[in-house]
């Protein structure tokens, strides 16, 4: 895990939900120099009320940044990966932003709540090196760079019965909304940013609302959510839900060390932008090699004993050769088994490749070579 | 909150120990132990038969988020492990004193006595 804040080390932030997830005995977590709920009861029930009804997320810890000013779009563009001014207002796109050497400094989601403003999303670890690189990259651009994290407090409700729940509490048109899609509007009375966004593989809403709004809106959605079966959900199941839907997580799957097209997501990059960006010559280079020669690929790894294959453990072949390295693994609720994601050397990285063992502390453990994700909803 | 049961000794590693019955006695985890692991997805017991040390590894409990090894709290012979919890781990959660039970072992009288406490000692490990 990565870690950098400008705060005193001792120092621990919390949520504006804090009180509440005492009140309801959440286990906490100190998690990216935030103090979070781990889980409310058990993290495999918080799982499959995910996938199958509504589950409620306090994701307060993550990163927000506003870029506004006539020349926001065009500050981004140079600063990410990606090309934020080619999104209309009210729309999302998951992108990244890179050092010069093509390497993941954070995976972002970036809105675009107007024209001239927008709202970057960072993971709570990274939000601090975000910040830095996009003020640095600032020069020259008729925009301004502000922390907000403090001013949100953010709650999902993620579950195929999200939009039910939802629905009750707002007049706004969900049906409207599209994936990776944001709105302002009113939800329990309180204006909110709706974005149809998530880390669970389900459908679901990200709410973007004010700090001292938080409570009433946790109460109104655990209230609305009620007859679905809505349930508080921690960080525990939000992994294994963003593991078995095959996203990565940074500091897992995406570091310094790795370049998007070594994670695979090299479609995130717009090389094609016209003033260039941070990183594209070498990320250039990156692409071309991922082409010819890719040094390891992320592959999905499907145990086939109960023991689980966790993040730095070697991937081998019968002979006992290390030919990877396992980044994310967990116990599968919804497949019943042990899960991963891991960096495999590309000859051993093909869906169906026979005698592949992840060493489970001394214990060659079995695997299939699977595509990802691992779960996908029905649409 | 706790309910740490009196006839019970308990270990540092959050182990429970039922009195002995004709020598042999048994083994669980404790719920405080139970509730920090959450829920518990494979449990790795000792071979019935195998001789264990107080205090020596003797298996594995693995959850969601970790994998935690498994104590012996006595020295002995292993009787009998509770192949139900190895099926449905998740016994280890709901009945950590009952039928989330682990091993029976024959305690080897002519080992030195493992130090373990009583409940309300416990109770003071688990509350500091």
């Amino acid at each position: 895990m990565s870690q950098s804040s400008d705060a005193p080390p001792n120092v621990t932030r919390t949520t504006p939900l804090d009180a509440v997830h005492r009140s309801l005995g959440a286990v906490m977590t100190d998690f990216a120099g935030w103090r979070m709920p781990l889980r409310y009861g058990s993290e495999r029930a918080e799982h499959q009320a995910v996938r199958t009804a509504a589950g409620l997320f306090d994701l307060s810890h993550m990163g927000e940044i506003a870029v506004t000013g006539p020349a926001a779009g065009a500050l981004l563009d140079h600063a990410l990966v990606g090309e934020p001014s080619a999104l209309a207002v009210g729309r999302a796109r998951y992108t990244m932003i890179c050092d010069e050497r093509g390497g993941i400094l954070d995976d972002l989601i970036v809105y675009r709540l107007a024209d001239h403003e927008f709202l970057v999303v960072a993971n709570a670890a990274n939000t601090d090196t975000v910040l830095s690189a996009l003020l640095a990259r600032r020069t020259g651009f008729d925009a301004a760079v502000r922390d907000d994290r403090d001013r949100y407090a953010l709650i999902a409700v993620q579950g195929p019965a999200s939009p039910a729940v939802l629905g009750r509490l707002t007049d706004a048109d969900l049906g409207a909304l599209r994936y990776y899609a944001g709105l302002p509007g009113t939800v329990a009375g309180r204006p909110v940013m709706i974005a149809r966004t998530g880390y669970t593989g389900e459908d679901g809403f990200e709410l973007f609302c004010a700090a001292e709004d938080a409570e009433t809106l946790w109460a109104a959605l655990t209230g609305a959510g009620e007859p679905d079966g809505l349930v508080p959900c921690g960080l525990a199941c939000r992994d294994t839900l963003r593991l078995e839907a095959g996203m990565p997580l940074y500091g897992n799957e995406l570091t310094t060390g790795t370049t998007p097209f070594d994670a695979g997501l090299g479609r995130v990059v717009k090389l094609g932008k016209p003033d260039g960006f941070v990183g594209r010559d070498a990320l250039a280079a990156a692409a071309e090699r991922a082409e010819e020669r890719p040094p390891r690929v992320l592959v999905g790894l499907l145990a086939t004993g109960r023991r689980v294959p966790r993040a730095g453990y070697p991937v081998v072949t019968a002979d006992g050769t290390v030919v990877g390295a396992v980044t994310s693994g967990a116990p599968s609720p919804t497949l019943g088994r042990p899960i991963a994601m891991a960096y495999v050397d590309p000859a051993h990285a093909a869906p169906g490749t026979a005698g592949v063992a992840v060493d489970v502390r001394g214990t060659h453990e079995p695997c299939e070579v699977v595509t990802l994700p691992f779960y996908k909803r029905r649409k | 909150m706790s309910d740490n049961p009196e006839q019970f000794r308990y270990s540092e590693e959050h182990e429970w120990l039922s009195a002995a019955e004709n020598g042999v006695s048994t083994v669980g985890i404790t719920r405080f132990a139970a509730d920090a692991l959450g829920d518990v997805v494979f449990v790795d017991l000792p071979s019935v038969g195998r001789t264990v040390t107080a205090g020596e590894t003797c298996g594995e409990l693995e959850s969601t988020k970790s994998v935690s090894e498994l104590y012996s709290p006595v020295s002995g012979e292993i009787t009998e492990i509770n192949d139900a919890v190895v099926e449905d781990p998740a016994l280890l959660n709901s009945e950590p004193f009952e039928a989330g039970w682990l091993f029976r072992v024959r305690i080897d009288e002519s080992a030195e006595p493992a130090r373990l406490m009583s409940a309300a000692e416990y109770d003071g490990l688990t509350n500091g």
